[in-house]
């Protein structure tokens, strides 16, 4: 009886918190410093621009009526078609416009680049001396988000909290594809790519929970692929990790493998324990076992690159597991991801796993043990 | 035999039965719809015999004139096929809350967006551009056709072959799932494994080929026909735009061609330019692709700020305010835009220098757009306004387009661009320009030279609804996604969790309505101003009292365009004639020269559509058969010796004779 009156009661709800929460322009009343700055130069830029825009519409309009051809009280001159002065208006009027907004543009663009540490907390306070920045380390996954916190040695999946006025410096990357990280009410949005890494600094300032989102098309799973921020009190956040601690797992290698697989609508989950070198390992494209790391292999060229020996290494830097296929692969997200521990590149993998945990040193003979077994299976086909 | 595997793999590639989607109702209806009428149509050109006619006076025809009016039949029929995708999205975007699913599952929905992003710009936007270009351009300059005819009549046919190989993937297979510029690694091999990719390369491949040949034969007929007297600057502003059109295209469209290449190498060979594996760098795809992409939109609004020109100036009864300043600021954006092109991609991390340069570079683009704005207004000021149907168009997207000016500024701004990005702000703001700016000027530009073409007007009654329909859906459809945009919404979502969104989607839903009303009375005033032709039929070949060199020659244009070329003192040279009391030559007719109709554009262009959809899937033998037919019928077209033919002066003289009379009854 309870919960069917209960649900009554919201449905009548529902058009009011529709037209109540409808004005919730969360780009527009954000809760974060770095947000509230982004906000502050829309209206300036807006209220910059409509200086011009206002008389041009009114203008048009005017003329449009003014001058219409029912309208024989009204000058008509049709040879009139030049006027240095007026020309000089129509293009200077603009332009001192665009002077004030790109020394706005360069400014900002420089005060607001989200590689750029933070300088206050808001408008009124400038960061304490002794505060410790929050370091979180973000990963797109297909379709989900996972957040390592690696000075508090825990990681999440699909939830994020931070406490509030503490900067926090986030380190972005993907396992597959493009994404974009963002949390409106925090900052504006990056990129998360795969194999490379980008920065965002922000801080949130009121306590609440907000929500976050991938806003680059990533595949199927993208409409769902969505995270809520929670920004804490520092008790409050406190609460939170030991709260991650006591119920969550542990995440190694063998855990990311599976969890990196694609699904859609993924719970939260909590994990207690993080490999120190997870994210390295994932931002470096070497999570799994065999994989030569980027970083690696920048620096085998860097040292002049590994000359004949480097044909050995092509198979542990094809990241994306199976080689093409002729037959079509299915259409949807199961198949693909029933591909994806990429069988035919497995045999090189099973050889290599022992030589893991080579160094940079011993790059020139890398993979010699796995040279038979590399070139076996992975017919490239096209 | 058949059951043999290995033989069917052979033949057929990657084709199978599966690739048919017969189990997607909503696919099944619209092709047994496409098929009856197909049918229908096939029957009623047979019962008719009209195939003679079609085939000598239209698919074969190097007529510019007949090539730009096919060009925009092309591109209204795939505006249809655009625009369905746009119902869908809307219906879909309107109905998915609360754990609805809507109409489409996400792997059918990522195709519906894709398709509809890229038959709108490659293939509405695009034809019916340069359909006007080929249409119009030679007769204002007053030229009797194109540079290189043949060439014109095979880039037709190389667009309609890419158009047809992406309506194919409707029906056989897949379209893409990546948005409309297949950004990889998600387009890439690993992640779209299926045709869907492929049939987006091939179908942009060959459209593109046709692109830049009729970029390279425009810029060459605006170069070197130009009536005598018709100095640079003493150009109608129309062909002025449409010179800069085609600088970009050729400039712009190898890169596109480039890239794709690129990608179809990954893909097809194994390549790595783009890939996540050995060292493939999905980021410099995307900044090749919008080098391309960013002089693209100035491709699009260009000519549709040179219809605009022309109309406000013809029906205010006025000389076009500040030419030679629209001539430099059509100039000047040409020019910038190759250097703004790194504002689509801001949050992709660049440092804070490369990314205020690019803000700035964009943000001066406004400032000669916005002095072509002060012209047209300043155009209009001491004019006597008539509000034909073309007119009225053009006042809509003074308002329209300055709104849509205004936010494309703000998200110039990068830190701003971080948080509007990729929402529905954004999507609110290129529909602003592109509805607001290139489709408000490319019906006005229908409704402007129809009577041009046809020698008939369109009926203003149904041109009027139409306008009212598309200018009041426009700002229900959009507005509400600007709201949705701060709301912190985000572009391409299938489903959505948060309910208080929905109204605004039902209201953007509504607006598409209207705007569907509005292309329903579009296609109304087609079929009534056919029927009412006589009623409306203009003999004088100036309805409007224009006042550029396409308004003196009769409605529709002879053949030949003009029996004496014209000769040119003014801009607006033929308010200029009929104000110096210009008598039009009665006697004295020459035989003219003219290029003669072939069929090798189309046939090569069929060849092209079998080679795409041999390698899209995967049907080596086909690949090499129709390559080598390819070249063996390019090769063969060079020893057609007979391309050209002369109108003798007896013809000529009939012709000139009707018109004579036609005038003399006017009086």
């Amino acid at each position: 009886m309870f919960p069917t009156l209960k649900r009554l009661c919201q449905l009548s709800m529902l058009p009011l918190l529709a037209a109540l929460s409808g004005c919730d322009l969360v780009v527009m009343s954000p809760s974060g410093d770095i947000a509230v700055q982004q906000r502050d130069l829309i209206v300036v830029s807006v209220v910059l621009m409509l200086l011009i825009i206002v008389p041009v519409l009114f203008l048009t309009l005017y003329f449009a009526w003014h001058y219409r051809k029912s309208n024989t009280t009204a000058k008509y001159d049709p040879e009139w078609h030049h006027s240095t002065r007026l020309e000089v208006v129509i293009w200077a009027a603009p332009l001192a416009i665009i002077i004030a907004l790109g020394a706005i543009t360069w400014i900002s663009t420089h005060k607001l680049d989200p590689y750029r540490p933070l300088d206050r907390l808001d408008a009124e306070r400038n960061i304490p001396a002794d505060a410790k920045p929050l370091t979180v380390e973000v990963v797109a996954l297909d379709w989900k988000w996972l957040f390592f916190y690696p000075e508090l040695g825990i990681a999440t999946v699909n939830e994020l909290a931070a406490p509030i006025d503490v900067p926090i410096n986030f380190k972005l990357t993907s396992s597959s594809v493009m994404n974009s990280f963002y949390v409106p009410a925090l900052a504006g949005q990056i990129y998360a790519m795969p194999g490379m890494e980008t920065k965002l600094h922000a801080v949130i300032n009121k306590e609440g929970v907000y929500d976050g989102f991938s806003a680059n098309y990533s595949g199927p799973g993208f409409s769902h692929m969505r995270f809520k921020f929670h920004g804490l009190s520092n008790d409050g956040f406190n609460a939170w990790v030991a709260q991650v601690k006591q119920q969550g797992t542990a995440l190694n290698r063998d855990t990311y493998l599976r969890l990196e697989k694609p699904s859609e609508k993924e719970p939260i989950r909590y994990y207690a324990s993080a490999d120190q070198d997870l994210y390295r390992a994932i931002l470096n494209m070497c999570a799994t076992p065999g994989k030569m790391c980027v970083d690696e292999m920048m620096h085998i060229d860097m040292m002049g690159g590994a000359g004949k020996e480097s044909q050995e290494n092509r198979e542990k830097l094809k990241f994306d597991g199976a080689p093409i296929d002729i037959n079509l692969r299915g259409h949807g997200p199961e198949e693909h991801s029933s591909s994806e521990p990429a069988p035919a590149a497995s045999a090189p993998v099973a050889q290599n796993t022992s030589s893991m945990d080579m160094t940079h040193g011993n790059h020139s003979m890398s993979g010699m043990d796995m040279s038979k077994g590399g070139d076996a299976p992975a017919p490239k086909t096209n | 035999m058949f059951s043999n595997p290995d033989l069917l793999k052979f033949i057929f590639g990657r084709l199978t039965l599966e690739s048919i989607p017969y189990h997607e109702p909503i696919l099944v209806a619209t092709f047994c719809g496409v098929a009856v009428g197909g049918i229908a149509m096939l029957a009623l050109i047979t019962y008719m015999k009209w195939w003679g006619p079609l085939w000598k006076d239209w698919i074969t025809s190097v007529d510019h004139k007949k090539i730009g009016i096919m060009y925009i039949i092309l591109a209204i029929v795939m505006l249809l096929r655009g625009f369905a995708d746009a119902l869908m999205m809307r219906a879909q975007q309107a109905m998915a809350f609360n754990g609805n699913e809507g109409i489409f599952p996400p792997h059918h929905y990522d195709q519906v967006f894709t398709a509809h992003g890229v038959i709108m710009i490659f293939f509405v936007a695009m034809p019916f551009v340069t359909g006007f270009m080929n249409f119009v351009v030679p007769l204002q300059i007053g030229a009797r056709d194109v540079s290189f005819p043949f060439l014109n009549n095979f880039s037709f046919w190389m667009t309609t072959a890419g158009a047809i190989v992406v309506m194919i993937s409707l029906f056989v297979g897949e379209f893409a799932r990546t948005g409309w510029l297949a950004y990889p690694p998600l387009s890439g091999a690993e992640y779209s494994p299926g045709v869907g990719v492929d049939y987006y390369i091939w179908g942009l491949q060959v459209a593109g080929v046709g692109t830049t040949l009729s970029g390279i034969n425009l810029i060459a007929t605006i170069v070197k026909m130009r009536a005598p007297g018709m100095s640079f600057m003493k150009m109608p502003v129309f062909t002025w735009t449409s010179l800069c059109t085609n600088i970009l295209i050729v400039a712009t469209f190898p890169i596109l061609t480039a890239t794709l290449v690129l990608l179809s190498l990954d893909r097809y060979v194994g390549t790595n330019f783009f890939t996540n594996d050995l060292g493939g760098n999905p980021m410099m795809y995307i900044n090749l692709i919008w080098i391309w992409g960013h002089p693209e939109v100035y491709i699009l609004v260009l000519p549709a700020f040179g219809i605009f020109s022309e109309v406000v100036a013809t029906f205010s009864g006025k000389r076009l305010f500040g030419y030679a300043s629209m001539v430099y600021a059509t100039c000047v954006i040409m020019i910038l835009s190759y250097l703004v092109w790194l504002h689509h991609f801001f949050t992709m991390g660049s440092g804070a220098s490369v990314n205020a340069f690019f803000g700035i570079t964009t943000m001066i683009i406004s400032i000669p757009t916005g002095a072509k704005i002060f012209n047209w207004l300043f155009t209009m000021y001491r004019g006597r306004i008539r509000y034909e149907v073309p007119m009225l168009w053009t006042v809509g997207f003074m308002v329209t387009f300055v709104i849509g000016g205004m936010t494309g500024v703000m998200l110039a701004v990068p830190p701003a661009d971080f948080v509007l990005h990729n929402s529905l702000f954004l999507i609110a703001h290129f529909h602003n320009v592109i509805i607001g700016g290139v489709l408000f000027g490319l019906l006005a530009g229908v409704n402007y030279w129809f009577p041009k073409a046809f020698g008939f007007k369109l009926d203003p009654f149904w041109g009027k609804l139409s306008f009212w329909f598309w200018l009041v859906g426009f700002y229900f459809a959009f507005m509400p996604l600007y709201v949705l945009g701060l709301m912190g919404v985000t572009r391409r979502m299938s489903q959505f969790e948060d309910p208080s969104l929905q109204i605004w989607f039902i209201i953007a839903a509504f607006g598409a309505a209207l705007i569907a009303a509005g292309i329903g009375c579009f296609l109304i005033q087609l079929v009534v101003s056919y029927i009412k032709r006589e009623e409306l039929k203009d003999e004088t070949g100036d309805p409007w009292n224009g006042r550029t060199l396409e308004w003196s020659t009769s409605s529709p244009p002879p053949d030949y365009n003009f029996a004496f070329t014209p000769v040119v003192h003014d801009h607006d040279s033929w308010y200029d004639m009929k104000n110096r009391g210009y008598e039009r030559p009665v006697k004295g007719y020459r035989p003219i020269h003219m290029p003669k109709n072939t069929g090798a554009g189309a046939i090569l262009s069929a060849l092209n559509l079998v080679l795409a959809f041999a390698l899209i899937w995967y049907m080596w033998w086909l690949v090499v058969v129709s390559f080598v037919a390819i070249l063996v019928v390019a090769i063969g077209h060079t020893f057609n010796y007979k391309r050209d033919f002369y109108i003798t002066a007896e013809e000529v003289t009939a012709e000139e004779n009707k018109r004579t009379e036609l005038l003399a009854k006017q009086v």
